[in-house]
This record gives structure tokens, sequence and C-alpha cells, in this order.
């Protein structure tokens, strides 16, 4: 089995799903990490150290801004002549255009969010979500090379070896830019729930606090000032639910569900989020879920392992004090 | 501007989606308009109302899928278009984006094509840029906001970074996610004219096409794992004890 991984950056921070994917590729065999980009020298020599065997770089002043069609005809060149059996992919915005496109260029399939593989001989067979989650399929590609995006945080991580070198071969870009880009609107921090261990977010029932005596959108803010500083204890990430984010609290990008991002970290804290279907099939592989709600009839308490009945308001603030002390934050 | 929007067909989110016997069954719960392609005929209303022009419902699918492409019509869209063969029953996503790409060209002369951001079925969200790869125009994928000036096209992206800005000339194809706005409600009118209006249906004869063959197929489904979840209510004296109590359970836990 011939193993690519793609290793997919945003101007050089590496999604840490693309390790995933060399994780996993390594215990298939021998793997070559592709890495396009501009100034990629630090990514390509973090490939080594989790584990690449060869890199394959396009290093090009062109491949600077990640745009989708140069991208896919980089790889799809690449490949083409050097015909891997399989390319891996973490799953992002990026990487669902990017192996979708080189599907059309290869006569291949893809196959997105993949969340279990297994290889029997030549045949390829991805297990992954469809129908929001509520049933999962064995889908199999019979052509090559398979482009497979992996759900990330679904394979382990692997350990970095300082120092571990590797053959770096160098490739060409392929520049026919379709589009260009103008720039970032920085109205949104960063922020990437998919990846983080722990996902601390928040519903309608932030801004229900009328002691505050502050209007709705502003008794929100506050309330997701108070997740916030919950999340930054545990070292993690402020989510949201659909109502949230149409009410205007938060930024779309926040937005965990059904039209959000599909999460699956370690620690899920659901504060003043009823538990739509929509919400739950967005975050019920959270490894431990804690939901806290002033209904004690809520959706949400169906899905958690421990639920607290009482105001967000009160209680996180409370929480966040008690995590602080004993992390010795 | 001739605007194409790509819609599909799906089972209503509220409905009882399982597997049996190694097929997906959803029981008798309604087929529904894909609720992110919604969006993208939103969308695609919103620049018809700023430069002009028509919208065109297109969907792949089989003849109930009349009944998405009357939603998109009863939204304010002037035409639709059904795709439907019976040799497309098990098309995989490069065969349907093949069949997309054949009927926006057979429709001709589209300025810009609007897909939702993923289907509810499938959802891996590749159409798109599928379609957009066969018919060779650029991919602005995620767009939360659209503008059209002369013979380009300005989105803003909606990343997992932030939102991006980028310009391509068109024809173009974009996805739309919902930062664009809520679809509007289907008028009274809208739903009268829906319910008169005439679907031409095309086969894959139409579109001189083979089908494609599948390169991707379903060897199994499986219901997910159940997780038998108790939730445990933590109660104590004040917030501060409940605090300190949940604390050390999620500590046990070792998830940090």
């Amino acid at each position: 089995m011939k193993t690519w991984v793609y290793i997919d950056h945003f101007k050089g921070q590496v999604q840490p799903g693309s390790w995933e994917a060399l994780g996993l590729g390594k215990s298939l065999g021998a793997v070559s990490a592709i890495i396009f980009g501009s100034g990629v020298e630090a990514v390509v020599k973090a490939a080594f150290e989790y584990g690449a065997d060869e890199v394959i770089a396009a290093d090009d002043a062109s491949l600077a801004e990640y745009r989708a069609e140069p991208y896919a005809s980089s790889l799809s060149a690449l490949a083409s002549s050097l015909t891997p059996d399989l390319i891996l992919l973490p799953t992002t915005s990026r990487t669902r255009e990017l192996s979708a496109m080189c599907a059309v260029d290869l006569n291949s399939g893809v196959l997105t969010d993949v969340s279990a593989i297994e290889v029997s001989g030549e045949t390829i067979a991805a297990t992954r979500s469809i129908y929001e989650g509520k049933v999962l399929e064995k889908a199999v590609c019979s052509a090559k090379p398979a482009l497979v995006t992996l759900r990330a945080r679904a394979f382990p991580k692997p350990a970095l070896t300082a120092g571990r070198a590797g053959t770096l071969t160098k490739a060409e870009a392929k520049a026919d830019a379709q589009s260009s880009v103008e720039g970032y609107s920085a109205t949104e921090a960063a922020v990437n729930i998919g990846d983080a261990a722990v996902v601390v977010s928040g519903g309608r029932g932030v801004s229900n606090n009328p002691s505050l005596g502050l209007d709705e959108k502003a008794t929100a803010q506050k309330g997701f000032e108070l997740l916030g500083e919950l999340a930054a204890v545990l070292g993690g990430a402020v989510g949201a639910s659909r109502a949230a984010v149409d009410a205007g609290y938060i930024p779309y990008s926040h937005q965990v569900g059904q039209t959000g991002k599909v999460v699956a970290p370690d620690l899920y804290i659901a504060a003043g989020i009823s538990g739509a279907i929509q919400h739950l099939v967005g975050m019920r592989n959270a490894k431990l879920i804690v939901a806290i709600n002033k209904d004690a009839e809520a959706p949400i308490f169906a899905a958690a392992r421990y639920g607290v009945v009482g105001d967000l308001f009160v209680f996180v603030p409370a929480l966040t004090a008690a995590m602080r002390k004993k992390l010795g934050k | 501007m001739k605007i194409i929007a790509c819609i599909k067909q799906v089972p209503d989110s509220e409905a009882k989606v399982k597997a049996e016997n190694g097929q997906v069954t959803y029981g008798d719960a309604p087929l529904v308009i894909n609720p992110f392609d919604e969006y993208a005929v939103e969308g695609a209303l919103q620049q018809k109302e700023a430069s002009g022009g028509t919208v065109t419902a297109l969907c792949v699918g089989p003849e109930s899928a009349k009944e998405a492409l009357k939603h998109a019509l009863a939204m304010g869209a002037d035409e639709a278009i059904l795709v439907s063969d019976a040799a497309l029953e098990n098309v995989d996503s490069l065969g349907a984006a093949r069949v997309l790409a054949a009927a926006i060209l057979k429709i001709g002369d589209a300025d810009m094509v609007m897909f939702g951001r993923q289907t509810l079925d499938n959802g891996a969200g590749v159409t798109a840029p599928q379609t957009a790869r066969v018919l060779g125009w650029p991919m602005l994928g995620l767009a939360g906001q659209i503008k059209v000036e002369g013979g380009s096209v300005i989105v803003e992206r909606v990343l997992e970074e932030g939102r991006q800005i980028v310009k391509a000339n068109l024809p173009a194809a974009l996805s739309v996610v919902q930062s664009i706005g809520e679809p509007r409600y289907p008028s009274f009118m809208g739903i009268r004219k829906a319910a008169k209006a005439a679907i031409p249906v095309w086969s894959l004869a139409d579109l001189a096409m083979a089908a494609p063959a599948a390169l991707v197929t379903r060897a199994a489904t499986m219901n997910p794992p159940a997780r038998e979840t108790v939730c445990e209510f933590i109660t104590g004296e004040s917030p501060e004890a409940i605090a300190e109590t949940l604390a050390e359970k999620i500590l046990a836990e070792k998830v940090l």
C-alpha cells in the first residue's frame, strides 16, 4: 500500500488532524507526506518528526495562499505520475474541496470525515457517519488513489521524535489560480472547535439573566464571557448551539451541530442548551458530556453523564474557580 | 444574471433514520428540500434581486424530488428542472457532479451556480467542488456574503480561521452557508405558482451521457453503538459545593 498523507496547514499552522493522518498512514507502511505552501521548512521538519519517511514538498510563492484549484492541480499532477494507492487527509474546509477536486482529476473516489478504515489487500473500506450521524456506512472505493479525509480526533496523534529526518523530494507547483484572495476580515477570532480536546458550549440560556439588567445580546455576551473563562482554564474552545448563533450571540464558526461542526472532544460542557436533536448529533460522540441547565427536563440531560440543574450565571463561575484550584492554574 | 441553484431532496431532519437489513430506512418520514440547499436558493434569489435575471432550480433525483423543486419555485425560483434516470439510483458523488455539470451546460449561459454546503443524507460536502471542477469553473466555497461587480464575484468565505475575501471571474460555482440569511418562506402566490408549474424531466439520454460508473459503493450500513448514558445529577448545599463535587467527578474520569 503506497500511502500519502496530505499535511493541511493555514499559513504554516498545521491542522493537528494532519499528524493523526500521518500516524494512521504509518500503521499501513511507509508514508510520504505531501506539503504545499510558501516557506514551509518548519512544516517539513515537523512532518519528519511526526514519522514521515519521505516529504514531497512544493514550496512556491504561488502557493502562499491556499486556493483549491492550484492545490488540487498540484496534488493531482503528483499523484498521476507517482501513483499512490491511498491519499489520507485530515477533514477541514480546505481538504473537503481539495480531495473532491482531485477525485475529479484522477477519476477516483473521495470519502470524507472517516472514523475508521480497513485495508484488506487492495481494497479500502472506510466507516463514516451519514444522515447526521444517525447511521454509519462502510463505503468502498474501487478506484485509485482513494482519497480519504479523516474525522478529527478519531485516530491517535503519533509521538514526535525531535531531530528525526527523512528524504525530501521537491515538487512543482501548478499555478492555475482561478480566484484571488483579497484579504481577511478581522471580525472573528480564529476558532477551531473540531480539534479542541475540551469544548464549552452555550445556547439560548446564556441570554437568560434578567438580574444583570442588560439587553438580550449584552447579557449573552456576558454569559459567553463566563463560558470562555471556563474554557480557558480547561484549555478548550467555546462552542454554541444554533439557537445562540441565530440569535447573533456568537459567530457561526462556533456552532456545534447539524448545520455547524460535528465535534468529538474528550470533555463537552453544555450550558444553557436544551439539546435539540440537531445539536445532539453534533456532540454526542464526546467522551464525557456535562450539562448545565435551569430546566431539569431539558433533553440535553439524556445525553449527559453529569448534570447540574441551575443558573449558569451562578454555577459556571463556581465551576471555573473549582477547576482552576484543582488544576493549579 | 442567470443563476442556477442545485438542490437535493432528503428525509426531514426529524426522521428516525435506521440501518435495517443493510439498508437505510426512515419509515414514512417526509422528504424535504435539503435544509442547506434552502440557503442556496435564498442566496440565488438575493443575487437576482440585486442584479436582475433568473433563478433556475436544478435537482438530480427520483420523480418524488419534484416536490423539493416546487419548494424552490414557491420561494421564488423562476423555473425548475429535474434530472431523473433509473440508471442513477446508486450514483456516487463524482457521478452526480458529472450529471449536474452536463445539466448546467444544457441549461446554458449560467453566470453562477449555487449549492448548499452539504446534504443531510451523505453530508460529504463534495458535490459543489466536484461540479465546479468538472465545469472548470472557479469554486468559491462556504460563502457567507456574495457581491457581483461587473464580470466578477466577491465572496466572504466563513472558514475555521476567520472570514476570507475571495474574488473570481464569472461564471463561478459557490456553496453558501447560513450567514447568507435565513431562507425566505414560500409566499401564498409562490405556492400557487409552484403547484401549477410544469417541471421538465431530463434523462441521461437528454444529457447525451452514459450512466457514470460508481467508484464509491456502500458495502454495509450499521446503527451507531448505543450509548447507555444515565445522567447523574450533582446536587449540593451551594453552587460552590456542587462545583467542587463536579470538578472531582470530571477529574476522576481522566478526560483532561
